[in-house]
């Protein structure tokens, strides 16, 4: 009687030794460290770059404490100090220049027997950062399928030689206008096979005649609202990635938002114009022949121009055809203009953009081009009636008017902006491309680094106060037994600690206080079962009698209660916002680990203690 | 068979009702009447918490801000050095800016100021956080009811979903009445109130369905009382434990997670209450008795008990 089975003691050990190893990481403190990694494969990171940067370091006088080995085209510098790394990170981004990125991290700093090893993730409201939530706005990723679908449908007919009026936006679908039924069915056979399951078409008849309704089908939509997203996530990627931002995270939620965080960023608002800004280029030819002021004032504007604004808010007439827009841009940097020394972006092409550009300007050299920089706004508001109403703008403005003074090939420079600020974060813009729709912000939560430090010490703190309040109690109550309660408490809080670093889940604010709710619940099943031996002892049983019977008789009490709770956590983790997340995750490992050590880890020891003896008379409970 | 003193829980259970109903009542009229004080999460808005070398003047910062033309509500936070700011949805503007141009405004008066925190919440997101968070409530709810009636009888789980509602109403209501922020931290409070609510009753519960099938004699509420008698010492054992916890969490975890140990305190204190009262009364009203719970081929056997059983 109470005794265990050797297995159960290995068993028992195994998982106790396992869960010191993988919490052990969690000891060490984090060192300050710059992240470099490369951009593209066609610049390597390779011992001539890492000598590179640990001469110049040298030269600067700033000591390295490690330079980690190269994973994946990265390598971690360790510091002693952030200051130290914030002036090593400024030192090696000029050193290297944009074919790498440059990030602050912080890296644990674990002894190398441990290093495949990683403590647990620390959360921004922990370690300062910014959140956002991003919303895609699938609104004007529709707009521009159906504005590219009329195009296509004008190519289409053209070339299939089938004579139509015109081709117009009605709501969400567009509707193409002939002068006869024949025309409109013989249409309608060769659209219905060039877009079988992407467009439904619609017989339709207007003032003007026979039309033709195309609507876009459901799985068309779908795919559209689906490549917006992906096409977004990987634009945000890459402009994050300019941003210099180590372990940054990007990811789809639901079916139109994306998270962004970003651990360490500690300005909001340069993060916030870098990711929602859908700035994106084009190029118009100015109407010389005709005044701006003239068509402003008097609201007529000339056939084929379209009335635009100088940055200076003079009106200026361009042409509305498009000579080329940003779409062909595949690198831009900023610098400055060797004349004037104001600063500008150099723009490098694609093939076929330098093509066209290289006809376009070559016919109309001599005459004047405008540059337009376009950016679209979303604004959300909340109506009267609690409906929400989504407003896109789009802004268009002119930053620079110059004569073509020759062909434009694929490689050229543009001006017109007012500080370097302004030309590097266009540069960075066209560079990591465009968005496919616009994104806007649904939701920010930026936590300082003070805060985040503050937030951590409050966590801990209060940790090891309930925990240690919890262990004096358990100790005076119920003496031997209370002892041995505490052990299975520090074993769980331990395994706690080592699951969440071995699923590398994110400890947040809202998890230490589960950690520290579960600390007072999983107490909890131990007093169940004392409370049970006590009753036992007191209805007459032997002591040895008393604990078979109380673990017995306990257990489905504490199974029940433990899965009512593990249904709750559940429910809670499904819910899905991080803060509420995090607080389940710590809540559900918490109920499943201390039933583990608050019944078989307690049992086993007292088993060892009171196992063997044949005669006990008393127990200390 | 036991020598301890019992305490006659269940004859002290029209008090009790009375004093849940009154609670109860209290609740649902501050509900209805006050309203839940709803923290940005829900409402949308932004929220600024912005460090201060020294105590911060929050009148000035107040008239600064409404001279930019916002409309703000400026309070201290913890300490006199921290000051925090909501920010109503205004229209028009483009709301997750807000955050930033007002730290940028108060900067211009007071370089040496950091800022600690912001939060911003689109309107749309505040309903939907609204609209599931009533949702995972009723989703915990129904699992738990599934997973009681399984393991006892319908009306425990009716029993078990009564203590239930009764506890988180009057937490709620409490939150009501003294105006406390509900935030997102609290619903989490909430959810975990009626994983411990739950926790408390089941125990009891089980002792009840246990005692039914042990104590042959006893009537359904001497049944009843003798199982709260027993788990007595084990509800208020652990009840303290959690309070201990909670009371750390509250002192020591920090401002963001006060509203939340609040919560939580309030709660497990309710809960402990309504596991010893309010659970087994109702178990008794609804006319739970120890044949429900026998096993059908014993029928037989405990027919010449029943007279007993309602006496």
């Amino acid at each position: 009687m109470n005794r265990y089975p050797l297995w159960k003691y290995i068993f028992i050990i195994i998982v106790m030794v396992a869960g010191f190893i993988f919490a052990l990481p969690n000891l060490y403190p984090s060192q300050p460290a710059v992240q470099v990694s490369a951009s593209s494969t066609d610049f390597p990171l390779n011992d001539f770059t890492l000598n590179q940067i640990s001469e110049t370091l040298a030269a600067k006088e700033i000591s390295v404490v490690e330079t980690g080995p190269v994973i994946d085209n990265k390598v971690l510098i360790r510091f002693e100090s952030p200051d130290t790394q914030l002036a090593a990170a400024e030192v090696i981004k000029e050193t290297l220049g944009k074919e790498y990125n440059t990030a602050l991290n912080l890296a644990p700093a674990t002894p190398s027997w441990l290093s495949r090893l990683n403590p647990m993730n620390l959360g921004l409201d922990l370690r300062g950062g910014v959140h956002f939530l991003m919303e895609v706005d699938m609104k004007s990723a529709l707009d521009k399928a159906l504005t590219r679908n009329s195009e296509e449908f004008r190519t289409f007919l053209r070339s299939s030689k089938i004579k139509y009026l015109g081709v117009k936006r009605a709501g969400d679908s567009l509707v193409i206008q002939f002068k006869t039924e024949e025309l409109r069915d013989k249409a309608r056979g060769e659209l219905k096979r060039e877009y079988r399951n992407e467009i439904e078409f619609e017989d339709f008849e207007t003032d003007r005649g026979a039309a033709l309704k195309a609507t876009l089908t459901e799985l068309n939509i779908n795919n559209t609202k689906r490549f917006a997203l992906q096409q977004n996530i990987t634009t945000l990627r890459k402009r994050v990635n300019e941003l210099g931002v180590a372990e940054p995270v990007i990811q789809q939620q639901g079916l139109e938002r994306i998270v962004v965080q970003l651990p360490g960023v500690q300005d909001p608002t340069q993060a916030k114009l870098i990711l929602g800004t859908t700035a994106t280029l084009e190029f118009r030819l100015v109407d010389e022949g005709n005044n701006a002021f003239t068509a402003q004032s008097t609201g007529r504007i000339p056939p084929g121009d379209k009335l635009f604004f100088e940055r200076n808010g003079n009106p200026i007439l361009l042409k509305s055809r498009v000579m080329l827009t940003g779409d062909y841009i595949t690198d831009a940097s900023a610098g400055f203009g060797q004349d004037d020394q104001r600063p500008n972006v150099s723009i490098v092409l694609d093939g076929k953009g330098g093509k066209l550009f290289a006809k376009a300007t070559g016919a109309n050299v001599q005459k004047l081009m405008a540059v337009v920089f376009i950016e679209h706004k979303t604004v959300v508001t909340k109506q009267e009636d609690g409906s929400i109403k989504k407003d896109t703008k789009v802004e268009r403005e002119v930053i620079n008017v110059a004569r073509i003074q020759d062909t434009l090939s694929n490689r050229f420079q543009i001006t017109g902006l007012d500080s370097p600020q302004e030309s590097s974060q266009l540069a960075l813009l066209l560079r990591a491309g465009a968005l496919a729709a616009p994104v806007y912000i649904v939701e920010e939560r930026t936590i300082g680094p003070s805060l985040g430090a503050d937030n951590i010490e409050a966590g801990f703190k209060s940790v090891i106060i309930g925990f240690i309040l919890v262990l004096i109690f358990m100790a005076i109550y119920y003496r031997v037994f209370g002892l041995v309660a505490n052990l299975a408490l520090t074993l769980n809080l331990v395994l706690i600690v080592a699951v969440l670093s071995m699923l590398q889940a994110t400890l947040t604010l809202p998890g230490i206080a589960g950690i520290v709710l579960t600390v007072g619940m999983a107490v909890d099943a131990n007093v169940l079962i004392y409370e049970r031996i006590k009753e036992e002892l007191r209805n007459g049983l032997s002591p040895q009698a008393a604990i078979q019977s109380g673990y017995e008789k306990a257990f489905s009490t504490i199974a029940d209660a433990n899965i009512t709770t593990l249904i709750a956590a559940i429910v809670l983790f499904g819910m899905g916002t991080g803060p509420i997340k995090g607080f389940a995750i710590t809540l559900a490992i918490g109920i499943v680990s201390s039933m583990f050590t608050a019944i078989m880890g307690t049992r086993a020891v007292i088993n060892l203690i009171y196992g063997g003896k044949k005669r006990l008379k008393k127990l200390h409970i | 068979m036991n020598t301890k003193k019992m305490i006659n829980f269940t004859g002290m259970r029209k008090p009790a009702m009375i004093l849940s109903a009154v609670l109860l009542v209290a609740s649902i009229v501050s509900l209805f009447t006050n309203g839940l004080n709803l923290g940005v999460d829900f409402t949308g808005g932004t929220v600024i918490e912005i460090g201060y070398t020294e105590a911060a003047d929050v009148d000035k910062v107040r008239k600064q801000l409404t001279e930019a033309k916002y409309d703000a509500a400026v309070q201290h936070f913890g300490t006199a050095k921290e000051v925090l700011i909501r920010i109503a949805p205004q229209e028009g503007v483009d709301k997750s800016k807000i955050g930033d141009n007002v730290f940028a405004l108060l900067k211009e008066t007071n370089p040496d100021i950091v800022l600690r925190r912001v939060e911003f919440v689109g309107p749309q997101i505040g309903d939907e956080l609204r609209d599931d968070g009533g949702t995972a409530m009723l989703l915990a709810l129904a699992g738990i009811l599934i997973y009681v009636t399984l393991r006892f009888e319908f009306r425990f789980s009716v029993g078990a979903i009564i203590a239930l509602v009764h506890d988180v109403l009057i937490t709620v209501g409490i939150f009501s009445i003294l105006r406390i922020e509900f935030d997102l931290t609290i619903l989490a409070a909430i959810l975990a109130i009626i994983g411990y609510s739950l926790n408390d009753t089941i125990v009891v519960f089980d002792r009840v369905r246990e005692n039914f099938l042990k104590l042959r004699k006893a009537t359904t509420e001497e049944s009843i009382n003798t199982s709260i008698n027993q788990t007595l010492s084990r509800t208020i054992v652990t009840s303290l434990t959690t309070l201990l916890v909670l009371a750390a969490l509250f002192y020591f975890g920090g401002k963001i997670i006060h509203g939340f140990a609040l919560a939580m305190i309030i709660g497990v204190a309710i809960g402990t209450y309504s596991s010893i009262y309010v659970a087994s009364s109702s178990l008794l009203m609804m006319g739970v008795t120890r044949e429900a719970l026998l096993p059908p081929e014993k029928e037989g056997e405990d027919q010449e008990e029943i007279p007993e059983s309602y006496s």
